[in-house]
C-alpha cells in the first residue's frame, strides 16, 4: 500500500533512510538517456513542427502550427528529468510514481520532439487517434472493473469481444440497421458473461479457466464461421460503419472539440460509461453491494446480500460492455470482420484495469497511455523513424508488463478476486 | 484392488465422455452450419426422410474425412504422431505449470522462442557433425523458451505480477520479434544472395535434423521417442524428486509450503523455466523433425491447445501423453475433412473449447449423463492476481 502512505510516514520514513532511491535513479537514467539517444543526434537549429488542427473539413477554430526548436527542447526535457530526480531526493513529500511518472513522459515528449526534427507532424490527428484506439481498450478494461469488483476475474473479455465484433458485423449487414448491430453486439457479450457467470459462479470452474474457455471458444466459432460463410458470402461482411456525430458548439473549442466532441456513438458510449461505471460502483446501493461481495462475501451474506446474484448481474454487465467495445472493431470502424481482430485488445484491457488500480477512472486513463503508444506507433512508420516497427508494436505489451509488475505503484484487487463462494 | 479399478474408471469417465460430448456438439454444429441440410429440412415435412439421409450423409462425410485422414494409412498415421509430438511437448509445460500453481498461458511465445533459436543454430552453425549438432540445436530451442518463460516467473516471484497477464504479454512480443527476424536478419535470401521475397528463415542444415525412419512422404521422427522420453523425466522429476515435491507443495498451497521452509518464490522461478524449457523443445522439434524452416504459420496453435491437453490429461504425464495422441489425430484428420468435406479444420478448436469446459466443470459431464460420482479434488490451478 506504499500509495496510500500519509505525508508523516513518507517523512519519517526519509529520514530514517528507508525510502527507496529506485525512483531518483530511473529519473536520472531517464535524463541520461534523454541526452544520449536524443540530444546527441540532434543538429542545432532545426525545428520540429506540430500540427494542431485536423486533417481535412474540421469545424473547429484554426490554430497555428506549434514549432519548437528541437535540440533546446530535448535538452529543457533532460534537465527537467534531472531535476526531478534531484527533487526526489531533496523533498521528501514528492511521490516515487509521481517522479517516475513525469520522467517517463519527458522521455516520450523527447523522443517526440527528436522524432519529427525537420518534418511536421500532426499532433492533434495524434490525439484523435489515441482517443479512438483507447476505446476498445477502455471498454474492455471497464467489463473487467464491473466483473472483478464483484470478484470474478474475467479473462474472457477478449472472447467477448471477438464474437460481439462478428455478431455486429453480420446483423448489420443482414439488416442494414447499425444500431440493431450494436443491440446484438452488447447482447452476445452479455451472454457470453452469464456463460461465465455459471461456469464460475454455480459450477466453481476455476475462472481462468472459464475464460480461457470463453477466448478459445471465441476464436474457434469465429474463425469457423468466417471461413464457412464470411468468406463465401462477402455481402454478410460488409455493414458499414457507424455515422459521426458532432457535437453543435461544443465541436469549435479548439484541439478539445475535435477530440471530444467529433465521434461516433461507441467512443460517446465509452466516455459516458467511464464516468456511469464510477457513478455505479461508488454511488448506488448495487455499486456498494458489489463492492460489499467482491471484497468479504461472506460478510455481505451475513448482512442479507445475495451474492450469487449480485455477481451474475456483474459479468452480465461486465459482458454487455465488453459487447460494445467488440462492436467497436467492426460496425465502429471498417465495417468488416477479420478472423482473430481484436488482436489482443482485450488483455490489454485487462492490463489496463490492474494498471488503473481497479478503478473506472485510472482504467480509462491508462486505456488512453496504450492508446496512445498504439497511435505513436503507426504515426512514427509514416515519420519513417530508424526503429523497425516491430519493435515499436512490442512496446504496448512490454509497457503492460512494466505496469502490471507493480514498477509505477503497487495495485490491490479487490480482496475477493477469483475466489469462488459457497454457502 | 477392486476400489482402486473403480477410482480410475472413474478418473478416466470424465475425459472420455467430455470427447464424446464435444465430437456429439461438434456434429450439431456440422449439420446446423450445412446450408445443403438446412434446405433439406426445410422442403416441409413430406421429405423429412430425405433430410434425415442428408444430415447422416454430413455428419458421415465430415467424420468420415476426420478418420481417414487421421489413421486410415501409414502415411495418416505418420502424420497424427508428428502432429502429437509437439503436443506432448506443449502439454507437459502447461502441466508442469499446473502442478507448480502456474497458469503458463504464454507457451505459445515460448515454442516461438525455442523455434527461432533451434532453427538459428541448425543454418547459421555450420561444419559440425550431427551428434553435437542436433543436441546443440535442440538445447537452444529449450534455453530461449527457457529464457522466454522465466521472465514472467521472476516477475511473479519478485513483485507478485499475476502470470496469465505476463505470459500473454511475452506472446505478442516473440510474435513480434520473430516478425522483425523473418523479415530481416533471419530472411532467407533470394537467388544469388540478392534479398529475399518471403518472410522465412534459410534451410536448417541436414546435421541438425531430427531424423526421419522412414522413406519419404512419411515423415515420421525420432522427436516423438524424444517427446516421451521427456515425459518420463518429467513425471520421475515431479514424483520422484525433492524438486518435485517442492513444486507440487507450492502448487497445492503455498501458505503451507512456505510455512514448511519452502521458497515459493524459488519455485515460481524454476517451474516457469521448466515448463519454459519444455514449450521451447516443442517449437524446436517441430523445425528440426518436420519443417526444417521457420515460418510465421509454422505453429497452427499448439501453444493455446496444450492448456486443454494439461486440463483434459489431468495434469500427468501420461495423460497429457494420451490427450496429445488425441489431439494430434483430431488435427491432422481435420486437415482433410476441410479439403474433402470443407469443414473449417477451425471446428477442432471448438471441441477443444467445449472439451476443457467439460473436462474443467465435472459437474456439467455428472450432470449430463447422470453420474453418480463424488466429486475429487483436482490439483489448484489458480488463484487471483498472484496473492499467493
Amino acid at each position: 500500500m506504499s500509495t496510500a502512505v500519509s505525508p508523516a510516514t513518507a517523512v519519517s520514513q526519509a529520514m530514517l533512510g528507508r525510502r527507496s532511491s529506485t525512483p531518483a535513479v530511473v529519473a536520472f537514467v531517464i535524463a541520461a538517456a534523454i541526452v544520449a539517444l536524443f540530444g546527441r543526434s540532434t543538429p542545432a537549429g532545426v525545428d520540429a513542427v506540430f500540427g494542431l488542427n485536423p486533417g481535412g473539413f474540421t469545424q473547429a477554430v484554426e490554430l497555428p502550427d506549434l514549432v519548437i526548436p528541437a535540440a533546446p527542447a530535448i535538452y529543457v526535457l533532460a534537465a527537467v528529468a534531472a531535476a526531478l530526480a534531484g527533487g526526489y531526493l531533496a523533498w521528501p513529500r514528492l511521490r516515487g510514481g509521481v517522479v517516475v511518472g513525469l520522467s517517463v513522459s519527458a522521455f516520450v515528449v523527447a523522443f517526440l520532439v527528436w522524432a519529427v526534427q525537420g518534418q511536421s507532424l500532426n499532433l492533434l490527428g495524434m490525439l484523435e487517434s489515441t482517443l479512438l484506439r483507447a476505446t476498445p481498450i477502455a471498454l474492455g478494461a471497464l467489463s473487467g472493473v464491473l466483473c472483478e469488483r464483484a470478484a470474478v476475474i474475467n479473462i474472457a473479455i477478449e472472447g467477448m469481444m471477438l464474437s460481439a465484433a462478428m455478431v455486429a458485423v453480420v446483423v448489420g449487414s443482414v439488416t442494414g440497421n447499425l444500431y440493431l448491430a450494436l443491440v446484438a453486439a452488447v447482447a452476445v457479450g452479455g451472454l457470453l458473461g452469464l456463460v461465465h457467470g455459471v461456469l464460475a459462479i454455480k459450477y466453481r470452474v476455476d475462472q481462468i479457466v472459464s475464460g480461457t474457455v470463453i477466448n478459445i471458444f471465441a476464436v474457434g466459432a469465429t474463425s469457423y464461421a468466417s471461413a464457412r460463410f464470411l468468406e463465401k458470402y462477402m455481402w454478410l461482411n460488409n455493414s458499414g460503419t457507424l455515422p459521426v456525430w458532432a457535437v453543435p458548439g461544443l465541436v469549435k473549442i479548439p484541439i478539445v472539440g475535435p477530440v471530444l466532441f467529433e465521434n461516433s456513438l461507441i467512443p460517446y458510449l465509452m466516455l459516458a460509461l467511464v464516468i456511469g461505471v464510477h457513478v455505479l460502483l461508488f454511488r448506488t446501493r448495487f455499486g456498494l453491494r458489489m463492492r460489499a461481495v467482491g471484497e468479504h462475501p461472506r460478510a455481505a451474506d451475513t448482512l442479507g446480500i445475495n451474492v450469487w446474484r449480485t455477481r451474475y448481474l456483474s459479468v452480465l454487465l461486465g459482458g454487455m460492455v465488453a459487447g460494445i467495445g467488440g462492436a467497436y472493431f467492426t460496425i465502429g470502424s471498417v465495417g468488416r470482420f477479420d478472423e482473430v481482430m481484436t488482436a489482443g485488445r482485450g488483455f490489454i484491457g485487462l492490463a489496463a484495469m490492474i494498471f488503473g488500480n481497479w478503478t473506472p477512472f485510472g482504467a480509462f486513463a491508462s486505456s488512453l497511455v496504450f492508446g496512445f503508444a498504439d497511435s505513436l506507433q503507426t504515426k512514427l512508420q509514416i515519420l519513417q523513424v530508424p526503429i523497425p516497427s516491430e519493435f515499436l508494436l512490442m512496446a504496448p505489451y512490454i509497457a503492460t508488463m512494466i505496469a502490471i509488475s507493480g514498477v509505477v505503484g503497487r495495485v490491490v484487487p479487490p480482496a475477493a478476486d477469483g475466489q469462488p463462494y459457497e454457502k | 484392488m477392486k476400489a482402486r479399478g473403480l477410482q480410475a474408471a472413474r478418473a478416466v469417465a470424465v475425459p472420455v465422455l467430455a470427447v464424446v460430448t464435444g465430437l456429439v456438439v461438434g456434429a450439431v454444429i456440422i449439420v446446423v452450419t450445412d446450408l445443403e441440410v438446412l434446405r433439406a429440412w426445410a422442403a416441409g415435412p413430406a421429405r423429412w426422410g430425405a433430410a434425415a439421409a442428408a444430415t447422416w450423409h454430413s455428419v458421415a462425410r465430415a467424420y468420415g474425412a476426420l478418420w481417414e485422414g487421421a489413421l486410415g494409412s501409414p502415411y495418416a498415421v505418420s502424420e497424427s504422431l508428428i502432429t502429437a509430438t509437439p503436443y506432448i511437448l506443449a502439454g507437459l509445460a502447461v502441466a508442469l505449470g499446473f502442478r507448480a500453481g502456474l497458469f503458463n498461458i504464454g507457451v505459445e511465445g515460448q515454442l516461438f522462442a525455442g523455434a527461432l533459436a533451434s532453427v538459428w543454430v541448425g543454418y547459421a552453425v555450420r561444419g559440425m557433425p550431427a551428434a553435437v549438432h542436433l543436441p546443440l540445436a535442440l538445447l537452444a530451442g529449450a534455453g530461449a523458451g527457457a529464457v522466454w518463460a522465466a521472465i514472467p516467473g521472476y516477475l511473479k516471484a519478485r513483485t507478485g505480477a499475476h502470470e496469465v497477464v505476463n505470459t500473454i504479454m511475452m506472446n505478442y512480443v516473440a510474435f513480434r520479434l520473430s516478425d522483425w527476424l523473418l523479415n530481416g536478419p533471419m530472411k532467407r535470401p533470394g537467388p544469388g544472395g540478392s534479398p529475399g521475397f518471403v518472410p522465412v528463415s534459410p534451410e536448417v542444415l541436414p546435421s541438425a535434423y531430427l531424423p526421419q525412419l522412414f522413406a519419404p512422404p512419411i515423415r515420421f521422427h525420432v522427436g516423438f521417442f524424444l517427446a516421451l522420453a521427456i515425459a518420463a523425466v518429467v513425471w520421475w522429476l515431479l514424483w520422484r524428486t525433492p524438486l518435485g515435491f517442492e513444486l507440487r507443495s507450492v502448487g497445492v498451497n503455498p501458505s503451507a509450503a512456505r510455512t514448511a521452509g519452502i521458497s515459493v518464490e524459488r519455485s515460481y522461478v524454476v517451474a516457469m523455466t521448466i515448463s519454459g524449457a519444455l514449450a521451447g523443445l516443442a517449437g524446436a522439434n517441430q523445425v528440426l523433425g518436420v519443417d526444417h524452416w521457420l515460418g510465421q504459420g509454422f505453429s497452427p496453435g499448439y501453444g493455446f491447445d496444450s492448456i486443454a491437453l494439461a486440463l483434459l490429461g489431468g495434469s500427468h504425464p501420461v495423460g497429457v501423453i494420451l490427450a496429445s495422441l488425441l489431439f494430434g489425430t483430431l488435427r491432422s484428420g481435420a486437415t482433410r475433412m476441410q479439403s474433402v468435406a470443407g469443414i473449417p479444420i477451425d471446428i477442432i478448436t471448438i471441441l477443444q473449447a467445449l472439451i476443457i469446459a467439460f473436462v474443467a466443470a465435472p459437474a456439467l459431464i455428472r450432470a449430463l449423463y447422470r453420474l453418480r460420482t463424488r466429486a475429487e479434488a483436482g490439483p489448484v490451478l489458480t488463484r487471483g492476481w498472484g496473492k499467493g
